[in-house]
């Protein structure tokens, strides 16, 4: 058991401070373990969400010595012996109180996305689904709504007037796994463009880098939903798509 | 209070909680084209759903076509001692190959069989492979595919908000009580029905595989209001959860590891479980390795591996191997997969346990066994409600998941939480829907309930020098984990409902420091009584049953009694305290019962 020191960031919208807490941190424990500790045992009222504490639910996202990282999966011994640990809320959406931040803008982009339709059965009644068809999209499927890709995206973080057209990287991999759904008919294409606004994403790759799922966010998503939109003004690319689409469909 | 200290809000149906069951119960609900209000504890798509793994059991006969809903629901019977609401297991083995498709066609994307169907997986005393699955991370697959379906059906969601009371006006529901967690601001919402989709109570064990969230909240708010509990002895425990490091300890390893070839073994390298065959299982069960190994490929000409025994059986056999001092070195057991499968293999099947391994506890799962002991996992108990309804005993409410009593009876089966969720939260829409339409009479909220109520819930900032909330949460859960734990006997009991009286007291002098914007420590204060009232009931409901049976089992009663298999433990609130009684289980029809006289 050693004594740690954390400096965590305490305030609301009016605006706040980091503060330093001594806090006594076990063998095995993470970031959220000892935030936990510190709630329960100097600061009650200590705010900050969490729920599986298994790196499942995305809850616990945090910027830990300004990396932005999901708490429970954040080791205690990735830290030098005596480091100061620091831990503030992700800093790309508006501060609530203390770790907790304002994360609505993730949810109404959620909502303006065309859902899945779906495509008439095969003629036995059933839809069939190869594995090799599916690999790609259940890549995406692995999201756990973390929000760390939002929050490192510079689109998002620096360009406040950005955010109403950007959906963002979680939800360029929602569109790819829409667009590449072997069931799905919709054509999103548009809407890919003008409201997601994927041109404003110049692939820097911050996504890929701290998804907590390891989901190769730009090169299987967003480049292949750039080449898709590059596509729509290419004759000979546009016959090429119909083709795989045509493949897709199994006919 | 005056009116204007709360916001509120009216809806025909309000479902409470938003994991698989809420989300199903309000797409439902919607789809019979009433106003439905969702409200959630955590924001959308963290509920406990998302961390269930192996998958959804539905008879879909694509492995197995000898698989059907008979099958199934005999299993699911078996697993639960017999002791499970027979028309509740009967429509869920019915209705889970539908909800399962349906999910599909809202997009979900379940791992294929080579002719390209959704492909299913073997686990707990289940006769054949049957969980319809992705990977170890379904939960996750449902919830979001849930998610995404329900927020376009015009569902009003309500993110961050805790509901502390159902009001009433007279025997029936007519709304809720609640704050926003953001501001802690009051709300009220009017509903003609209400539908409870809450989960669990696990919170209220030390070891425990369950989040902050699983603090009893509807199974006590149901009680408040006047409902029947049932069965809230019967708490299972998981057998496979992780054991080191400290701080990790109770988090899930999924029954999917041994589903998929692994083993428990103890120090000596034996694979014990065939020293726990119970005579109930001995038809069915492999008694020796050979035989148990080939089961895997054919399950025509061999019996099933005792390591996938249902879950109550592996944990005590678990349990007392460790207390034999034939345990791992942290006091569990050896789970086995890496000699077992090769190691793509693993990382295919179950990526996420690789990784949870790997980064929590530096175990490379295709290089070395895990290290696994009993965790808490699930309650069996609930709201009582009726099969096809699911409507409470009290009128316009209704339950469905989890919280819900009867399905799963003295122990559920691996696979079978997701498929009850689907199909009774399906279920439990459309009956709350319909209440909901054919009430009559104007819906109204009695001021005087709402006064009562949020002047208890402001009370602890009003005692800065209380109780430490969290320190009263854990002392619960201390508690619970040491006398109504796996094995419990009468004097335990006895002593765990005088300590869980004397915390019922100091709970009442819980003091909060800060304000009601977004305050943990407010919140654990206010759920701690719910928490204290399931950990009640449950201690009482254990010290009434005096036999051991699936998540039951009496040091002092060590044996299964018939007379014991015919009633299930009521539990109400009355003016004078909790009151129970014993109860008749519903007369399974004959041509259900032939189902058992066939194979013995």
């Amino acid at each position: 058991m050693a004594t740690v020191t954390m400096r965590v960031f305490r305030g609301d919208a009016g605006g706040g401070s980091f503060k330093d807490y001594r806090v006594e941190a076990d063998e095995g424990m993470v970031v959220l373990d000892v935030i936990h500790r510190l709630q329960a045992t100097q600061a009650n009222d200590l705010a900050c969400r969490w729920n599986c504490k298994a790196g499942k639910c995305g809850s616990c996202s945090a910027e830990v010595n300004g990396k932005p990282r999901l708490m429970c999966m954040t080791r205690m011994n990735l830290f030098r012996e005596g480091e100061i640990i620091s831990v503030a809320p992700i800093r790309a959406f508006p501060i609530i109180r203390d770790l907790v931040t304002n994360v609505a803008y993730n949810y109404e982009k959620a909502k303006a996305i065309p859902p899945l339709r779906l495509k008439p059965p095969a003629a036995d009644g059933t839809y069939r689904m190869m594995q090799e068809d599916i690999d790609r999209i259940q890549e995406f499927h692995k999201c756990i709504e973390c929000f760390l890709c939002q929050d490192v995206c510079h689109v998002i973080r620096d360009h406040e007037a950005h955010k109403k057209a950007f959906a963002g990287p979680r939800f360029f991999i929602k569109l790819a796994g829409l667009e590449m759904h072997p069931l799905d008919a919709a054509d999103r294409t548009r809407f890919v463009r003008r409201e997601a606004g994927i041109g404003l994403c110049n692939i820097t790759k911050c996504c890929t880098e701290v998804c907590p799922e390891h989901i190769h966010i730009t090169d299987n998503g967003i480049i292949p939903l750039k080449e898709r939109m590059a596509d729509d003004f290419d004759p000979i690319v546009w016959l090429l798509r119909r083709f795989r689409g045509m493949r897709k469909d199994g006919a | 209070m005056a009116a204007d200290d709360y916001e509120s809000h009216e809806h025909d149906v309000l479902v409470i909680g938003a994991g698989g069951a809420g989300l199903r119960a309000a797409i439902e609900a919607a789809a019979q084209g009433v106003s439905v209000g969702l409200v959630c504890k955590s924001l959308l798509g963290k509920a406990h759903t998302v961390m269930a793994e192996g998958g959804i059991a539905a008879a879909l006969g694509n492995v197995w076509p000898e698989d059907n809903w008979q099958v199934h629901f005999r299993d699911t019977m078996r697993g639960g001692k017999m002791l499970n609401n027979w028309r509740m297991a009967q429509l869920h083995a019915q209705e889970a190959p539908e909800r399962v498709l349906e999910l599909e066609r809202w997009g979900a994307l379940f791992d294929r069989t080579q002719d390209g169907r959704i492909l299913q997986r073997d686990f707990g005393g289940h006769r054949y492979a049957r969980l319809a699955h992705v990977g170890d991370r379904t939960g996750l697959e449902m919830i979001r595919t849930l998610q995404y379906h329900g927020i376009h059906q015009g569902i009003d969601v309500y993110m961050e908000c805790k509901i502390e009371r159902l009001l009433r006006d007279g025997e029936r529901v007519s709304g809720a009580f609640g704050y926003w967690r953001e501001t802690g601001k009051f709300v009220v919402f009017k509903a003609k029905a209400i539908v409870l989709a809450t989960g669990g109570i696990g919170k209220a064990w030390k070891i425990t595989s369950n989040s902050w969230e699983y603090t009893g909240d509807g199974h006590a708010l149901a009680l408040w209001a006047g409902a029947d509990l049932i069965d809230m002895e019967f708490v299972q425990f998981h057998p496979t959860g992780m054991v080191w490091p400290p701080s990790v300890r109770g988090i899930l390893v999924t029954e999917g590891v041994r589903g998929d070839g692994g083993t428990l073994r103890n120090k000596n390298g034996e694979r014990f479980m065939f020293n726990y065959i119970p005579e109930f299982f001995k038809g069915e069960t492999a008694d020796n390795e050979a035989e148990a190994d080939r089961w895997y490929e054919d399950k025509k000409n061999n019996r099933r591996t005792p390591d996938l025994l249902p879950r109550d059986e592996v944990a005590r056999a678990i349990n007392t191997e460790v207390k034999a001092g034939r345990g791992s070195p942290h006091g569990g057991a050896f789970l086995d997969i890496c000699t077992r499968r090769p190691a793509d293999y693993i990382k295919k099947r179950l990526p996420s346990m690789y990784h949870q391994f790997k980064e929590l506890a530096d175990v490379d799962i295709t290089k070395e066994p895990m290290e696994v002991g009993p965790t808490c996992h699930y309650v069996m108990g609930g709201v009582r409600v009726d099969a096809d309804s699911t409507a409470a005993t009290v009128p316009g409410l209704f339950a469905a998941g989890e919280v819900a009593g009867g399905m799963h009876g003295a122990n559920r089966l691996g696979g079978n939480s997701l498929s009850d969720l689907l199909v009774f939260g399906r279920r439990a829409g459309l009956s709350a829907a319909l209440y909901a339409k054919n009430r009559g009479g104007q819906l109204t909220v009695d001021q005087g309930q709402v006064d009562a109520v949020a002047r208890e819930v402001i009370a602890p900032f009003n005692r800065t020098h209380g109780e430490n909330p969290y320190a009263l949460q854990a002392e619960l859960q201390e508690t619970m984990q040491t006398l109504v734990g796996i094995i419990r006997t009468e004097s335990e009991l006895r002593e765990a409902l005088g300590k869980l009286e004397r915390l019922r007291a100091r709970a009442e002098r819980v003091g909060v420091e800060g304000n009601r914007q977004y305050n943990p420590g407010w919140h654990t204060a206010l759920d701690l009584k719910s928490l204290l009232t399931v950990a009640e009931c449950c201690a009482t409901a254990a010290l009434e049953r005096t036999e051991s049976r699936g998540g039951h089992t009496r040091d002092d009663h060590p044996y299964t009694d018939d007379q014991w298999g015919k009633v299930n433990v009521v539990q109400r609130l009355e003016s004078a305290g909790l009151r129970l009684r014993r109860e008749a289980l519903p007369e399974m029809p004959a041509e259900l019962k032939a189902l058992f006289q066939e194979r013995k």
